[in-house]
């Protein structure tokens, strides 16, 4: 009881970050019906410039506490959406109105540029942070065995439903969100209507990239350990939760993020910890076989 | 006399291979009626949406007020005070109605509540629809907010692409009645195309009949009724 308990709260800190990244999938795939993969790598380099950051500013001794933590979301936030933009741009936009496989092609060379840029920029070792935000409240006690709730992982949720009730609020109730609803409905529709629609996608992608960096700085403070190849598991992982809940559906990937999080957690504590990866896959093959359209996506007729 | 609102000067278009249009040249006066009739196929819908630089014009020149607009991007176009009512309407399915209105008003740089009165007073069925979904509206419904949608931009120029395919006669009439009072009270200027040519060539100051890609008659909206080969080809002998 008090084991499982334990992983619940593990299960939802984790499963948040993947949310976070999946939402990025979904809304791309929403706006140009293609799976961005180096989108995982964006999460990847949203978690090295907070590295980055929190070297300067903290090592540096310049800030510490909440504010600096704030400071390194933003930056890493910032930079991260300029990358976002970047591969857009440069990958992306020129194959727009090629054919079908060929963005699916380009993103996959970005994924490899992008990890190959970071491992030659950085060095392949991993790198280890200090925790900045230790310590923690105990949930409950039972016999021998202590639930932790840690500082560290109520500030991941708070984070994350803060940023996701913005986000939220941006794509229901902002011009720029109808914009991207509209392209997302009908593209040519919305052109006819004055959206420039090139740069609502460009936006986009910027979006995508900040929430992923979001992810990456969680992640970075919570498991202290990040290298150039976080990216890939994560990403998949992240996308299994997109298509769990629905690829196009952004309360989908959320709720696919929480699921994927919970259940590798609980994979991991109660059957291998060896085997946590092989769960995301199989359930990544089983959806696709058997849901195609996900919890929450609709059912609709392929658009071309 | 002034220049034209919407001059089209042998502009030719074509998808690929497929020659859409060949050396069209039309003009609309500011506070006309323009109704363009022609057969299923015969580049109707090409023209408006070449008008709006998708597909572009591969040969000569559009201009809109006297600007020549044949390069332009499509979303820049559309900020010029033009509006287009599209083939097959468009409705943005999962926004409301409310919100498929406000994308209209979206990029004009006015205050959308004076134009939402407008057109629900035009057509008060949106009013009552207006938390509905757009891809649940009946087709009629649609129509009409393909049409207050393209309004609340406040365009000069209205383009309308077959408002009537589809709709059954009573509402194809309260449509007509509508873009016939838009133009008499707030002399908008429109360019209509249809298939079903006699109640648009009525409704119109003046024609052009398109023929596989070229205009083959122009005239006078009344007159080019009268004529033998428009009767035949376009009216089916009913009416
Ligand atoms: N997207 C397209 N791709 C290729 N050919 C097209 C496309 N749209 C229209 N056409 C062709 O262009 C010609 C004119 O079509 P269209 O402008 O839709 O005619 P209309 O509106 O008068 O029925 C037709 O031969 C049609 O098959
Ligand atoms: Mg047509």
């Amino acid at each position: 009881m008090a084991y499982a308990l334990q992983q619940l709260i593990n299960g939802i800190s984790l499963g948040m970050i993947y949310g976070l990244i999946a939402v990025g999938y979904t809304m791309v795939y929403g706006i140009i019906g293609m799976i961005n993969f180096a989108h995982g790598d964006i999460f990847m380099i949203g978690a090295f410039i907070a590295l980055i950051s929190i070297v300067m500013l903290v090592s540096g001794g310049i800030m510490e506490g909440p504010a600096a933590i704030l400071i390194v979301l933003l930056v890493s936030m910032c930079v991260t959406s300029l990358y976002g933009w970047t591969v857009e741009r440069i990958a992306y936009r020129p194959l727009r109105g090629s054919f079908r496989l060929a963005p699916l092609i380009s993103a996959i060379g970005m994924s490899i540029v992008l990890q190959n840029y970071v491992q030659v920029a950085q060095g392949a070792r991993v790198k280890p942070i200090e925790p900045l935000v230790p310590g923690g409240v105990t949930v409950m006690q039972a016999e021998a065995f202590v639930v932790q709730f840690s500082f560290m992982q109520m500030m991941i949720i708070a984070v994350t439903l803060a940023v996701l009730a913005v986000f939220t609020w941006l794509v229901t109730r902002t011009p720029l969100g109808r914009a991207m609803r509209a392209c997302e409905q009908d593209r040519k529709m919305a052109g006819l209507l004055g959206i420039d629609t090139d740069r609502t996608i460009s936006l986009t992608f910027v979006i995508g990239a900040s929430l992923a960096a979001v992810a990456g700085t969680m992640y970075l403070l919570r498991y202290g350990v990040i290298d150039f190849y976080i990216g890939f598991l994560a990403g998949v992982k992240a996308f299994t939760a997109a298509v769990l809940g629905g690829i196009g559906s952004l309360p989908g990937a959320v709720l696919g993020g929480l699921l994927i999080g919970l259940i590798e957690t609980f994979w991991s504590a109660y059957f291998s910890v060896q085997y946590k990866d092989v769960a995301a896959f199989s359930i990544l093959a089983i959806v696709l076989i058997f849901m195609p359209t996900g919890l929450l996506g609709r059912a609709e007729v392929e658009k071309v | 006399m002034s220049a034209p609102m919407l001059a089209i000067e042998a502009v030719s278009a074509a998808y690929g291979a497929v020659q859409a249009l060949r050396e069209v040249s039309l003009e609309v006066r500011a506070k006309e009626i323009v109704t363009l009739v022609g057969a299923n196929g015969a580049g109707k819908s090409t023209l408006l949406m070449t008008i709006c630089g998708d597909p572009r014009a591969r040969t000569g020149r559009i201009l809109f007020e006297g600007r020549d607009i044949t390069r332009l991007p499509t979303h820049q176009i559309m900020r010029l005070g033009l509006a287009q009512v599209p083939e097959g309407r468009r409705v943005f399915p999962r926004m409301s109605v409310m919100e498929n209105l406000l994308m209209g008003a979206q990029v004009a740089g006015h205050d959308p509540a004076p134009l939402l009165e407008q057109v629900f007073a035009l057509f008060p069925r949106l009013k009552e629809r207006q938390a509905q979904r757009g891809g649940t509206l009946s087709g009629g419904e649609q129509q009409m907010l393909a049409i207050g949608r393209a309004l609340m931009s406040k365009p000069r120029l209205l383009l309308l692409d077959e408002p009537s395919l589809g709709l059954a006669p009573l509402i194809v009439r309260q449509i007509f009645a509508a873009i016939r009072d838009l133009n008499e009270r707030e002399g908008l200027t429109v360019l209509l195309v249809e298939q079903n040519a006699y109640q648009a060539l009525r409704l119109a100051h003046r024609g052009y009949v398109l023929v596989n890609g070229r205009i083959t008659l122009a005239g006078a909206g009344q007159d080019l009724l009268a004529m033998p080969e428009v009767r035949d080809a376009y009216l089916g002998g009913g009416h």
